[in-house]
């Protein structure tokens, strides 16, 4: 079976749409969304909405830290995602925001671990940015079931794949899109599956990744979408200009 | 695992005799269970002899061929059949390659010719430049691991070692000992450097200084201390082993051998073109010399390489088109002075943003041209004619970071010839004039040069001719 993992959509519904039609030519036969379903983007209720239709046909559906900030946004400031927490949350109906609160913080399929951030106490966000983070996230997995072979996550918005060599060392590996990297479940794997509606390593095109269960396989995967599009809602909403122009440069 | 029976059935696959029994793996030889099947080809199976309980690291070489064998592609690798799962019964069914391990030459009681060398050699190179162009570093090649076919062309074995740029790679570790095998392991694998497709033209050079001295360059160290002895030490010269040696092989051999992966050749394709072309080889001291360096400069690269870092790799396929091979076709006939002009500036615009590119100068001429009769026109003399006008005509390039070569090839087909050339030589970008060749038949057929921007396998660039005319008046006075 195909697993589509789409991670930090961030109200970005001409990226998710695109991404979730790229998988159903790829013939993902399931959808995990693995949380940061809004803030930032113009299109919440869009993209919320899609999400429930997607959970109500039995996609896995995590919470992430920007869904707790728009569920409750912060009193004080403190930094642009703040700012934007107030508007998303008067934009989303209470059924929306029942929904976003009533998500797990991590799913289980077979010997997948699905988190949107680190396995290791997931309501802290720890960010997956080097071998050393990963290393926690993998012994933390190990905790909850030994078991456990891939773990999938988000938060970070660029794609890796984490592995353990032969001496139990862990690797960090940048994986070329498009092409099915063997993951074989003899070994322990984490693969952070880049943002869907934020991506920011200079490549504005969404990102996303499909784990083919049978053949053992994960492929990231870059879709070009309609990103002006997408900038010009965020520019239309008076969001700060700051997040259309960073979907214009994939920052 | 221990060693099957024949006749036993394996999945779709019944094992027949045992064909080789290596240190790590069986190789059977195999047919489907249903003979209707079969690939149309003899098939083999590997089957390691380390199992799945013996502990997942001690099988982590034969994964790394599971990983990497069913993506290649091409005539110089066996194809891939089917594949056992790892963690019940490990196993590779691929292609059986008929033909003679490279072996076979080095244990011969008298050496190969020049010319036979150097026909092994350019065919290991070249099955090595397929394998970089797919991105993957064989790191593991040795005359066990290179059979010759019956047609002279190569086939590579075994990449249990390799290394897949696109891929994560379960080899990989900082610290750890080297990885491959000690007599023709790399400087920059001995410190941990995997990756780099200058790696295998090492490789290449150790077996091509075995062909030809049958010794071995660095001896078969078996400890740490003797293999870091290859971050500095520069082999004895073959030379001293074989006089006889001509110096251009000497040159090849000794620069693939170069401890600093920036001095050997930059890409198989370029140790190729050398071994197709020994009479364009530039020799230097390296190719002449039979002594090796005096104490006094060992100790000095001994120094150096204390204090060598090795970067990472480049990706192969970015390596090989950073340094492409340029062609220029240089037409002779039908052709005025500013094309040939303008043709020398778009050559030497592409050379000059691409340092340690290689340029063949090329012409086409028709095979009437010679006589047997008129020894002024006989087929030396035209070449030679031919080969002083491409000399001519490159000499204001500055190639000092380039190697140069000329060609005068006989065809009464130009596009086919050029293509063919391009084909046969690896070559990465092609220079051509836009109106040239055949001027006068433009607008009856194809002409040329659309004929080899559709059929070449690189590059094109057309150039039509643009030149200022004070620099025309320049070259006229010259």
């Amino acid at each position: 079976m195909k697993i589509a993992l789409l991670s930090d959509i961030h109200a970005n519904r001409q990226a998710l749409e695109a991404c979730l039609a790229h998988a159903r030519t790829q013939d993902a036969q399931q959808f995990a969304l693995l949380g940061d379903l809004v803030n930032y983007g113009a299109d919440p209720v869009a993209v919320v909405e899609q999400c429930m239709a997607l959970a109500e046909r039995g996609a896995i559906v995590l919470q992430g830290n920007h869904d707790v900030l728009a569920i409750a946004p912060p009193a004080r400031m403190e930094n642009l995602s703040d700012l934007c927490a107030p508007w998303t949350h008067a934009q989303l109906s209470p059924a929306h925001r029942a929904f976003l609160s009533a998500l797990p913080l991590t799913a289980r399929r077979d010997t997948a671990l699905f988190v949107h951030a680190s396995a290791d106490n997931p309501e802290r966000w720890h960010y997956i940015t080097d071998t050393t983070a990963a290393e926690r996230s993998m012994r933390a997995a190990s905790q909850i079931d030994p078991a456990i072979r891939h773990i999938f996550s988000g938060h970070v918005h660029i794609q890796a794949l984490y592995f353990l060599t032969t001496t139990a060392k862990l690797m960090r590996f940048v994986p070329e899109p498009g092409v099915p990297v063997p993951v074989p479940t003899h070994r322990r794997w984490l693969a952070v599956v880049g943002a869907v509606g934020q991506p920011r390593d200079g490549d504005p095109r969404a990102a996303y990744a499909l784990f083919d269960t049978d053949a053992a396989q994960i492929t990231f995967h870059r879709v070009p979408y309609d990103h002006a599009g997408a900038a010009a809602a965020s520019r239309a909403a008076a969001l700060p200009s700051y997040f259309a122009d960073r979907l214009e440069q994939g920052r | 695992m221990k060693l099957l029976e024949p006749d036993t059935p394996i999945d779709a696959f019944v094992v027949r005799a045992c064909i080789h029994a290596g240190a790590m793996a069986h190789i059977y030889a195999v047919d489907y269970a249903d003979a209707t099947r079969g690939p149309g080809f003899a098939m083999v199976m590997k089957v390691p002899r380390m199992t799945a309980s013996d502990g997942a690291e001690n099988i982590v070489s034969f994964e790394v061929e599971l990983q990497i064998l069913p993506v290649l592609s091409g005539p110089y690798v066996p194809r891939f059949v089917a594949a056992g799962d790892l963690m019940r019964l490990p196993y590779i069914v691929m292609e059986y390659v008929p033909g003679q391990t490279l072996q076979h030459w080095i244990d011969a009681p008298e050496r190969p010719s020049d010319h036979d060398i150097a026909r092994l050699g350019a065919a290991i190179a070249q099955a090595a430049h397929s394998l970089h162009q797919q991105n993957v570093c064989h790191l593991d090649l040795k005359p066990a691991n290179v059979i010759i076919r019956e047609n002279g062309s190569a086939v590579l074995l075994d990449f249990g070692l390799s290394c897949h740029a696109h891929y994560p790679d379960l080899l990989a570790e900082e610290m750890r000992p080297a990885v491959g095998s000690p007599i023709w392991i790399a400087p920059e694998q001995v410190v941990g450097v995997r990756g780099d497709l200058r790696s295998d033209i090492f490789a290449i050079g150790v077996m091509l200084y075995e062909l030809a001295t049958g010794e071995l360059p660095f001896g078969a160290p078996t400890t740490k201390g003797g293999l870091r002895q290859r971050l500095w030490m520069t082999p004895t010269p073959p030379r001293r082993h074989r006089p006889d040696l001509p110096a251009w092989l000497q040159e090849i051999i000794l620069r693939c051998l170069e401890p600093e992966a920036a001095r050997r050749y930059p890409s198989a394709a370029h140790l190729a073109f050398d071994l197709t072309h020994p009479e364009q080889v530039p020799i230097t001291e390296r190719g002449e010399r039979t002594q090796g360096p005096g104490v006094r400069a060992q100790f000095k690269r001994w120094l150096k390489a204390a204090g060598m870092h090795y970067q990472p790799s480049p990706l192969p396929t970015q390596q090989i088109e950073e340094v492409p091979i340029v062609m220029v076709a240089v037409p002779h006939a039908d052709v005025s002075d500013a094309t040939l002009y303008s043709l020398r500036q778009a050559v030497a615009r592409s050379l000059g943003i691409r340092p340690g590119a290689r340029l063949a100068c090329v012409t086409v001429i028709s095979p009437s041209a010679s006589s047997t009769s008129d020894t002024n026109r006989s087929e030396t003399a035209l070449q030679r004619q031919h080969v002083a006008r491409l000399k001519q005509w490159a000499q204001p390039l500055d190639l000092s970071n380039h190697s140069a070569s000329y060609h005068v090839i006989e065809s009464g087909d130009v596009a086919q010839a050029l293509v063919r050339y391009a084909q046969g030589n690896n070559v990465g970008l092609m220079i051509l004039g836009a109106a040239t060749h055949g001027l006068q038949m433009q607008r009856l057929i194809a002409t040329v040069p659309m004929r080899v921007a559709r059929d070449a396998p690189c590059t094109v660039i057309l150039v039509k001719q643009q030149v200022p005319f004070a620099a025309l008046g320049r070259e006229e006075q010259a």
